[in-house]
């Protein structure tokens, strides 16, 4: 566990942002910090980084409470990020690798061998605003990394990145993780969290509300509904009489018919198949998993009746 | 504690390389060396004939000043307080008092006048009052060594190395004896004849406060820009990751001080470089106007007069130079450590009062056009107190003055006019120990405001807002 936070609670006049959040980040994982607009994501992380203190609670990192001495430890690219713009670029990475405690020769190494990787060496001695802005989001990313922390955190990293950038930086972040670095992700973005989380927590209007390893809350949302395509010939639906199969959606469309069934629990998708395949020409079958997207929905929502879906 | 420094240096570099800065440390020493030259310039010029009456108690130099387009002279033959006063009723007059001394060859001229007398005017005078005077001293010198001589036996033209050192020692003699001072005085209605120099009290407590008023406002408001800055690229989230948000205050207003103190520092050198060359360039306008500079610079006052290298002696004669010595006595009574130490105190911790607050404006607002709400509650102090300075100027111990130098915004302009006058010790120290208990205070205040304030975009903020920030834990 290279961090946890316990009960952190943090108010800003009468309101609170967090309120008594724990989350239990595994070393060497990626893990997802969900939630709305406004749910205290971004307020977490700044509590992670040092930038506030919580009110309540504490944050352990590496068996330590939090203390200054890890802020070299650890990466940080928020949401609202930007360089000094006239500044040149070698310069403002260099100066920001040493805020992080690198010493000027080894930042200067280090950057060198990153602006190598990224093919960028030759605007080292551009200034910022010369560049576009998806190589200040390139910079932006080598500054994150440049001191090699234990733990990154990157908050919406895919939002304004370009579709190749976007590729480019989730190919290192995992790469990252191949070498060892933890890495926290706050996103909105269901697709990114579960192709790359491992664990995630769910907060909602200040309280975590899930939490836990990807597979396990999916297994949690299993639903053991399936959805059969087969040829429709009399275009009439299919009828089932087996105790307990539940038809919940039935369609139509260019002769194919789609039907979902949700089992019983003592069923499985054989039981479904035996049940149909003497009748129906089957086309194909498959498991309804609920996507990340869905129980971020259906969570939010229980938990909060007037909340409106993000887009 | 590094990283603070990171941070000045960063500030410090980008700052000092930047063009405007560039342009500023250039342009501000022309503009000040010209207050200094530009008077020098205009009085040399000569706008039309002058008439000017000559008193001529020795008989010696009249004849010698001849005429030419710009001047022509006229021989005073009454006495001097009743051609002074008959020309005092007719105005415009410029009148040349050369008295007589009973022992010497006299070596020194007034000139009275109900306005400056050009600088010109004073180098004809004196060209030609010299030219005769060595003329004289000469002739007087030849015939005592020759009387001298005569007595020893000396033949002349016997041995070159007893000539040789007899016209050196001649020409040392003559060079001696022929220093010729020309004291100015400036008649007024009243008929008061000299300058006052709590006149040059005011000026230099004036200027000083003006000096702290300009660098507050010049390089507070850099600071606050900075903070803008830092805040609409949205660069502060990565930085306070790596800092404490105090230490990115603390090294942007420490940093913008230091480009402070050396433009500060840049212009007075520059200042100095041009004055020196202009003087070497244009010598003839500047060699017979030391008297003048001592007034302005105070620092020439020391360098002995080139054009005549005169013995001590002469000097403490009657050369009736009361405008140097008067110059001296206003500036010893200024007391000059203390009022460097002052405005380097003064300057320093009110810049670093105001910085913070700006720095909070700053963090407040998210772009410099919603600073103005702000600012007004900095601008009214700094403008008051230069605005009452000029009161205070006329009366430097009054209640109004003690208690403005006492509180912390207005202290750093309104002490810098006071102190030129003499203020007790205490008030000083109690002063610099409110002022520096205020930075401690407002940085506090200011910092808070900036912890909470950076993080904030695209809210408009208000001052019941700040006050919440500044009420928020950790």
């Amino acid at each position: 566990m290279i961090l946890q936070a316990n009960s952190v609670t943090k108010n800003f006049g009468d309101f609170t942002a967090l309120n008594k959040v724990s989350i239990h980040v595994p070393e060497n994982s990626i893990f997802g910090l969900l939630g709305p607009n406004g749910a205290g994501k971004t307020t977490l992380i700044r509590i992670i980084n040092q930038i506030t203190g919580p009110d309540e609670g504490e944050v352990i990192f590496d068996g330590k409470r939090l203390n200054p001495d890890h802020i070299s430890m650890i990466g940080y690219l928020p949401e609202e990020r930007g360089l000094y713009k006239k500044m040149k670029v070698g310069e403002q990475a260099l100066y920001l690798a040493q805020l992080k405690g690198l010493s000027h020769h080894d930042a200067r190494q280090r950057l060198k061998k990153w602006f190598e990787k990224f093919e960028i060496q030759e605007w080292w001695d551009k200034k910022v605003e010369e560049l576009s802005k998806g190589m200040q989001q390139k910079i932006q990313f080598v500054v994150t990394v440049v001191h090699e922390p234990k733990l990154l955190i990157f908050d919406e990293p895919f939002s304004g990145f370009d579709p190749i950038n976007v590729n480019l930086l989730r190919d290192e972040i995992l790469e990252l993780r191949k070498k060892g670095s933890t890495i926290i992700f706050s996103t909105h973005n269901m697709a990114s969290v579960e192709e790359l989380c491992d664990n995630i927590a769910l907060i909602n209007k200040s309280v975590k509300i899930l939490d836990g390893p990807v597979k396990e809350i999916k297994r949690q949302y299993f639903t053991n509904s399936y959805q059969v395509q087969y040829h429709d010939i009399n275009g009439k639906p299919f009828e089932l009489n087996e105790p307990g199969f539940e038809l919940l959606n039935s369609s139509v469309d260019d002769e194919i018919r789609k039907v979902t069934f949700r089992l019983p629990a003592s069923k499985g998708p054989n039981d479904l198949l035996a049940a149909m395949l003497p009748y129906v020409n089957v086309v194909a079958f498959n498991e309804l998993i609920p996507s990340m997207n869905d129980i971020f929905i259906s969570t939010v929502n229980a938990v909060n009746d007037n909340h409106t879906p993000e887009s | 504690m590094n990283k603070i420094f990171l941070i000045i240096k960063r500030e410090y570099l980008t700052k000092v390389k930047k063009k405007s800065f560039i342009v500023m440390t250039l342009l501000g020493p022309i503009l000040m060396a010209s207050l200094f030259i530009l008077p020098v310039y205009l009085a040399s010029r000569q706008d039309d004939k002058q008439v000017i009456s000559v008193l001529d108690e020795t008989g010696l130099f009249f004849d010698k000043f001849e005429k030419n387009d710009n001047y022509s002279f006229s021989k005073v033959n009454t006495a001097f307080q009743e051609a002074k006063d008959s020309l005092t009723k007719k105005g415009n007059y410029i009148l040349l008092h050369i008295p007589s001394t009973q022992l010497n060859i006299p070596h020194n001229a007034i000139i009275y006048s109900d306005k400056q007398p050009t600088l010109n005017l004073k180098g004809y005078i004196s060209d030609a009052m010299q030219k005769e005077l060595t003329n004289q001293n000469l002739a007087a010198e030849i015939r005592q060594e020759i009387l001298h001589n005569n007595k020893s036996g000396y033949q002349p033209g016997n041995d070159t190395t007893d000539e040789d050192l007899m016209s050196e020692r001649i020409n040392k003699n003559v060079r001696e004896k022929s220093f010729i001072s020309i004291t100015t005085y400036k008649t007024g209605e009243g008929g008061e004849e000299k300058k006052s120099f709590t006149e040059l009290t005011m000026v230099i407590g004036y200027v000083g406060s003006i000096m702290i008023y300009m660098f507050i406002f010049l390089f507070g408001a850099q600071v606050m820009r900075g903070v803008i800055e830092e805040k609409t690229s949205r660069i502060v989230e990565v930085i306070i990751s790596s800092v404490k948000p105090f230490q990115l205050m603390m090294g942007k207003i420490i940093g913008v001080a230091m480009v402070g103190l050396t433009q500060f520092l840049l212009w007075i050198a520059f200042t100095f470089i041009i004055i020196t060359a202009v003087q070497t360039a244009f010598p003839q306008q500047f060699k017979k106007t030391q008297t003048q500079q001592a007034a302005i610079t105070g620092k020439s006052v020391a360098l002995p007069n080139e054009t005549a290298p005169a013995t001590p002696n002469s000097i403490s004669a009657d050369t009736g130079n009361s405008d140097l010595n008067e110059v001296f006595e206003a500036f010893s009574s200024i007391n000059l450590p203390v009022m460097i130490l002052a405005f380097l105190f003064y300057f320093l911790f009110g810049y670093l009062l105001y910085g913070a607050l700006f720095a909070a404006i700053g963090a407040a607002v998210d772009n410099e056009t919603d600073t103005q709400q702000f600012m007004l509650p900095i601008t009214v102090p700094l403008i008051f107190s230069l605005v009452v300075a000029q009161t205070i100027i006329q009366n430097p111990e009054s209640p109004l003055a003690f208690w403005l130098s006492m509180i912390p915004l207005t202290s750093p302009v309104i002490m810098m006019v006071r102190i030129p006058f003499g203020v007790p010790t205490w008030e000083i120290a109690l002063s610099a120990g409110i002022l520096i208990l205020g930075f401690l205070v407002t940085t506090l205040l200011a910092a808070k405001i900036y912890r909470t304030g950076i993080l904030m975009y695209g809210k408009k903020s208000n001052y019941r807002e700040l006050w919440k920030w500044i009420r928020y834990k950790g």
